[in-house]
């Protein structure tokens, strides 16, 4: 399984989530973890995604979420999963 | 799984503490492109290059993307070409023609620098050698982004204090040809002692002899993520402090390691080593300096600050090695003055010295770094200063280098500003006593007794 991370961090507002997991759902990418916080009126949300079935290309997809981000003035990135795995797992 | 606090540090680390992997730098064996006409060695180095790294700049911007990581450099290095053009170089300038050669290749493949026009000379010059060395100067002078270096002693075979002699009049020199633009030339030209051959930072990285056909060398960074960690250490005893240095320094390794994994996998290149040196940059925040008076200096160059730089740079390494199969480079805190705002800014008050600089290049890498010194400065005090830097690292078994700018028209109190990463400089003092007698003497300082190990 190829897993990346999603990470939307930006001000509250109606409809983050829906605009995030569409996107997913559009592109076959499976949600397997979500934990979300607000913290001081600041959206706060990670996922964890299953992109084995994705069909567009890593970079593509990372673009489009941001640019999708923008859109609800909030801050989108998609990371490969190991970049974190890297840092945090011996 | 992965939790929330986890990627949470990670991106406040590559946001807002400036973590980075400073670079990648692809070493090219250029030995197969040696040949007796010069036309044809040109050729030959440019076609190997162009080819090797075509990819080189893409690959690292497809990593960028896909883990969100800035590679800020993507580098090459080549053979020593005192050894590639020996063959077919029978002046000095025949050896420019090699060094237009590999600035345009560089051009081509988008690499913002381009190391290895470099002489290896720790025991005696060949004529080629010798050739090379004196068209450092013109070389740098004509060309834009290749990096000159040479290396002048080791532990192993003592230093080369002819070599020393002439690498004095060759910073001159360049100073001079590159005055237009406040003697640029010099921040491309380092002279080592101990000279690794697996360096992927500019402007000492070269391709060694000893290495394969091509390699991939990542240079990591992080003096940002080091000092915000350190923030949470204040009033803490050593122990605290040595743990927090340790385990950041093992997170900024893994996504060194990480990146070449990947760079190497993509290239279809082997992976050579990491360097797990914190390397500061102009931009606030990302400071060696900061760190150092983060652990309780008033200001880099305080009494204090040798023993706080060694007990960093040791504390980077226990850390940076286990989160690497293999370490290699230079592998040390630097400490270059205009690249990092705390020192330029100890400098300007006071605080820093040349020979405070002199002193903590002893426990740390690389050596006296991007200093601007006086334009009339003469050339056998320019060699002492080598000779001073060489001996350190001849004796102590570690690589030092020199990289001085002796700034045409300018003096003590004069500012230089040699832009991006290079920042700017305040022009430092020089001892102005004379060493001149000492470093024409001519020959060599035979090895130390230590390096005696068979």
């Amino acid at each position: 399984m190829k897993k990346a991370i999603i990470t939307v961090v930006g001000k509250d507002t109606v409809g983050i989530i829906a605009k995030v997991c569409t996107y997913l759902a559009d592109n076959q990418i499976n949600i397997l973890d979500i934990s979300q916080t607000i913290v001081q009126g600041y959206f706060n949300m990670m996922m964890i995604v299953d992109i084995t079935r994705a069909e567009k290309d890593f970079g593509t997809m990372a673009d489009e979420l941001e640019e999708a981000g923008l859109k609800i003035g909030v801050s989108i990135k998609c990371q490969k999963e190991e970049i974190f795995t890297s840092m945090h797992r011996i | 799984m992965l939790n929330m606090f986890e990627v949470t540090e990670t991106n406040n680390m590559i946001e807002h503490e400036k973590l980075d992997v400073r670079t990648i730098t692809l070493g090219i064996s250029l030995l197969d492109c040696c040949d007796s006409d010069l036309d044809r060695v040109n050729k030959k180095i440019y076609d190997k290059i162009t080819s090797v790294a075509k990819d080189l700049v893409s690959t690292g911007q497809e990593i960028e993307r896909e883990f969100g990581i800035p590679i800020v450099n993507k580098r090459i290095s080549v053979t020593p070409i005192a050894l590639v053009g020996g063959a077919a170089c029978k002046s000095p300038e025949d050896f420019v023609t090699i060094a237009k050669t590999l600035d345009k290749a560089a051009k081509e493949v988008g690499v913002n620098f381009i190391g290895g026009y470099s002489a290896l000379v720790s025991k005696g010059m060949t004529t080629a050698d010798e050739n090379l060395i004196r068209s450092i100067p013109k070389a740098l002078a004509a060309t834009e982004r290749v990096c000159s270096s040479i290396n002048v002693g080791s532990t192993k075979t003592g230093l080369n204090m002819d070599a020393v002699e002439l690498m004095g009049h060759m910073v001159r020199e360049t100073a001079k040809e590159t005055k237009d633009q406040d003697s640029l030339g010099c921040a491309k030209l380092v002279v080592f002692c101990n000279a690794p051959d697996d360096n992927p930072f500019m402007a000492g990285a070269f391709h060694g002899v000893t290495e394969a056909d091509a390699v991939i060398n990542v240079g990591v960074s992080g003096p940002g993520v080091v000092k915000v960690a350190l923030e949470k250490a204040r009033g803490q005893n050593f122990e605290v402090l040595c743990e927090t240095i340790k385990k950041t320094a093992f997170k900024i390794t893994r996504v060194g390691q990480l990146v070449a994994q990947e760079a190497s996998k993509r290239l279809g290149v082997p992976f050579g080593i990491i360097d797990l040196s914190l390397a500061p940059t102009p931009a606030v925040g990302d400071s060696v300096a900061e760190i150092l008076e983060e652990i309780g200096l008033e200001r880099v160059g305080a009494p204090g600050t040798t023993a706080a730089l060694a007990m960093l740079n040791d504390q980077v390494k226990k850390g940076g090695v286990m989160a690497s199969s293999y370490v290699g480079g230079l592998s040390g805190a630097f400490i270059p003055v205009s690249e990092d705002q705390g020192m330029i800014d100890a400098v300007t008050m006071g605080a820093l010295t040349i020979e405070k600089l002199e002193a903590m290049t002893c426990v740390c890498s690389v050596g006296l770094d991007m200093i601007a010194i006086p334009g009339d400065t003469p050339a056998s005090t320019i060699s002492g200063i080598i000779a001073d830097e060489a001996a350190i690292g001849m004796i102590n078994q570690k690589t030092t280098a020199v990289r001085v700018i002796p700034v045409i028209g300018k003096t003590v109190g004069d500012t230089v500003e040699f832009g991006g990463l290079l920042g700017y400089a305040p022009v430092m003092p020089v001892n102005k006593f004379s060493c001149e007698k000492f470093v024409t003497r001519g020959g060599r300082i035979p090895a130390p007794i230590h390096s005696f190990k068979n």
